[in-house]
């Protein structure tokens, strides 16, 4: 899936547009319309940063400096179900890496990778602050409590 | 104003939004319409309770009424019931709030209630978040009023000095004196920033309080606005707490409205505006400085200190920076005075914290207490102690910068300066509990991992320091521990401590050296006996089957993916250690409990 600036993406990337015209003269504006831009495109591609740092005035380097620090912002596009399992302490003492092996057992793919037909991505993720359900997963928007490795296989089959 | 003979209160924190409160809310709204209640009864979305276990709560009004873990199809039957007929739903009522046939405990009288004192959390669970005359009839706003129509600046600081307070992101800062430094300072423009940067793994205080009530911050910050000369505010959130930047957003937009926010408030000359930025999931970005970079729109990374932001700080302008929790505080401190929130709490540790309350303990949730309450009386008389009748082994606070107190030290007062006394600290109030199957290497090496990951790479020390101690924290819960990586593990420790840049790093090692104070025997056992006495770390586990308890079927020979079970049919099987990979694929299937662990 290449990213086609005049021709299928014309639309996100003309949205994009409008929100740098909107923020560009902000203090700290960087961060703002890179989080926008997720948004419109699910993850950073190299010639939406590279579009972030034209209406800007800033260099490539910068806008990927950013893009690769902080853990929110993805350069590859990610599954139709992104699986996201908590792996903060509460969770951790609970039990959920084994949560997480098991779904990468049955997934056939390690974490931070998303299955050869795109339909998931499996994620550990820091503390979702669910904690009083430990431990939680999210696919998607839906939170999973409570879970015990022989539930995954029956949830992963819903989607 | 509508008056209601009755009030349904139901939490929309995360923790019961997960569980399903969006669709209790509505199916109660609902059912009350087809009733025809519409009028008598009304139903608020409130923040936390704080009994996330019992999770989605719902509490009826004026009886007072705690019904707890409620389903969808427990709607019907409580309005009907209920709220038409008069008659509680005693079975769906939370256990601990039923006395005896006739009678139920409020929830100030529950276990779990009666040793807390919410201060920062008063609103939580009580008003409506989203509607800021709520915030108002609970005195909300008045405190801002006052400081601007009866107090000098300087008054504040003092105020607020005076009252102790001290800052609940964990290093415990006064926050009087960090406000006087930046009134001090000189600049054309200063900025009170406020640290949503909830990071630490199992703390959700921060998120409640917004969820809950975050007219109290917004309050708070144009009274430090005030009382350092500042007009313009930056709160920093994270952007995993969706439910937390909404309500922000709502109750900017309110404030705004009521001219509470922007210019002339009060009718006076004092103006001030915030903005939310939202964080995008890096825990560094906790540190003061690296997050003015990130609200700055850059990397993350912390600055050197000096100079400190009082002085240079976010657009190297004057800035104080607080967190969600002591701003909390700020208006009741105003209202009540500073004499009134000394009076709570330790000689040096005044007023309440709040905790949150999590792993292996039976109530999890959100818990305030007043400064100096002890260790014990959190997880037993509040938490209810370890499920499954299990022993409790340690309490971790402070998350990847703090340390594990043992149950040799469960009588320690909760404040700033005992908990540094015993390896540990307070930090922003996580508070995971720990039991017997907890290996505490394992934890120290889940907390290393956290800050390998987590660490800027800005800085030597931290950047590789902590990777070789990871490194060998990895080895040792392998089996392939050596002699003498403890003392690696302490020098680096000490090393890493005294060179890294910023707090991340300083307090990186903390985990590491609080296990190794108070759990060397675990350390030692997978060191030299290749032993987990915990029965965790997989690869040091031995799994024998019982002889006695063998019945021969054959199961976990079968199951096996390296063929290391063998035996006859109907006699007894052995597994040979040697080819065992330990996945635990026999003991899952064996239907005796004839397979064991070690």
């Amino acid at each position: 899936m290449s990213i086609d600036r005049f021709g299928k993406d014309k639309e996100k990337f003309d949205k994009l547009q409008q929100i740098i015209d909107e923020k560009k003269n902000m203090q700290g504006a960087l961060m703002p319309i890179m989080q926008a831009a997720q948004e419109i495109f699910g993850y950073l591609p190299i010639e939406v940063q590279q579009f972030i740092a034209d209406g800007l005035k800033i260099t490539l380097s910068e806008v990927y400096g950013v893009a690769t620090f902080y853990a929110q912002f993805v350069l590859e596009a990610q599954g139709q179900h992104v699986i996201g399992v908590c792996l903060g302490t509460a969770c951790y003492v609970k039990g959920s890496q084994a949560i997480l092996d098991k779904l990468s057992d049955i997934l056939k793919v390690p974490v931070g990778k998303t299955t050869p037909d795109g339909k998931f991505t499996l994620n550990a993720t820091r503390c979702l602050g669910a904690c009083g359900l430990a431990p939680v997963m999210m696919i998607g928007d839906e939170v999973y409590g409570r879970l015990q490795p022989e539930e995954v296989e029956g949830i992963l089959s819903k989607y | 104003m509508d008056l209601f003979r009755s009030h349904v209160l139901i939490c929309g924190g995360t923790g019961c939004s997960s569980s399903g409160s969006a669709e209790l809310i509505r199916l109660f709204e609902e059912n009350i319409a087809k009733a025809g209640l519409d009028k008598e009864v009304k139903v608020v979305r409130t923040g936390c309770f704080g009994l996330c276990e019992m999770g989605p709560i719902v509490i009826v009004y004026p009886e007072g009424a705690f019904y707890s873990r409620i389903r969808p199809e427990n709607v019907e039957e409580i309005v009907n019931e209920h709220l038409l007929k008069g008659r509680i739903v005693r079975r769906l009522l939370c256990s601990e709030a039923v006395e005896d046939q006739n009678t139920i405990k409020s929830l100030d009288e529950v276990d779990f209630y009666k040793k807390q004192k919410r201060v920062a959390l008063r609103n939580c669970g009580v008003i409506d978040p989203e509607k800021i005359d709520e915030y108002i009839a609970f005195d909300g706003y008045r405190a801002l009023g006052k400081v601007l129509t009866e107090m000098t600046p300087q008054e504040v600081i003092d105020v607020i000095k005076a009252s102790g307070l001290r800052g609940r992101g964990g290093a415990g800062f006064p926050t009087g004196t960090k406000w006087q430094f930046a009134k001090n300072a000189v600049g054309d423009k200063k900025y009170v920033c406020c640290n949503a940067d909830e990071g630490d793994p199992g703390a959700f205080m921060d998120r409640s309080v917004l969820e809950g009530d975050p007219h109290a911050v917004i309050e708070a910050m144009a009274i430090a606005a005030y009382a350092i000369g500042s007009d313009q505010g930056y709160i920093y959130v994270r952007a995993e707490y969706p439910i937390a930047v909404k309500r922000l957003q709502i109750a900017i937009g309110q404030a705004r409205e009521y001219g509470l926010l922007g210019k002339n408030i009060f009718g006076t000359d004092f103006s001030f505006d915030l903005d939310i930025r939202l964080g995008a999931g890096a825990f560094v970005c906790g540190e003061e400085t690296a997050l003015m970079n990130s609200i700055e729109g850059k990397r993350g990374e912390p600055r050197p200190r000096p100079p400190f932001p009082a002085h240079k700080g976010l657009f190297d302008k004057p800035t104080i920076l607080n967190n969600v929790e002591t701003y909390a505080n700020v208006a009741q401190i105003i209202l009540k005075g500073a004499d009134w929130f000394a009076s709570m709490g330790t000689e040096k540790s005044k007023g309440t914290k709040v905790f949150a309350l999590g792993g292996k303990i039976n109530n999890t949730g959100l818990v305030e207490i007043p400064m100096g309450t002890t260790l014990r009386e959190i997880i037993y008389d509040i938490g209810g102690g370890i499920p499954k009748g299990k022993k409790f082994k340690a309490a971790q606070t402070g998350g990847p910068s703090g340390g594990c107190i043992p149950a040799s030290c469960l009588d320690v007062s909760i404040d700033y300066d005992s908990l540094i006394a015993i390896g540990s600290m307070m930090g922003s109030g996580g508070m995971i509990v720990m039991d017997e199957d907890n290996c505490m290497v394992d934890i120290a090496r889940f907390f290393l991992d956290f800050t390998v990951d987590e660490s800027c790479g800005k800085c030597p020390p931290c950047r590789i320091g902590t990777r070789r101690m990871l490194e060998i924290l990895e080895r040792i819960v392998e089996g392939k521990g050596e002699d003498g990586d403890i003392e690696k593990l302490e020098t680096l420790a000490k090393n890493i401590k005294a060179t890294a840049l910023c707090g991340l790093g300083q307090t990186a090692p903390n985990p590491v050296l609080s296990t190794l104070k108070y759990f060397r025997d675990e350390y030692e056992a997978h060191i030299y006996e290749k032993r987990c006495p915990a029965g965790h770390c997989k690869k040091l586990l031995r799994y024998t089957i019982d002889p006695a308890a063998c019945k021969g079927c054959s199961l976990c020979s079968k199951v096996c993916p390296v063929g290391a079970i063998s035996g006859e049919l109907r006699k007894t099987y052995t597994i040979d250690a040697s080819k065992c990979i330990k996945c635990g694929a026999c003991m899952e299937k064996c239907r005796f409990n004839a397979i064991s662990r070690k």
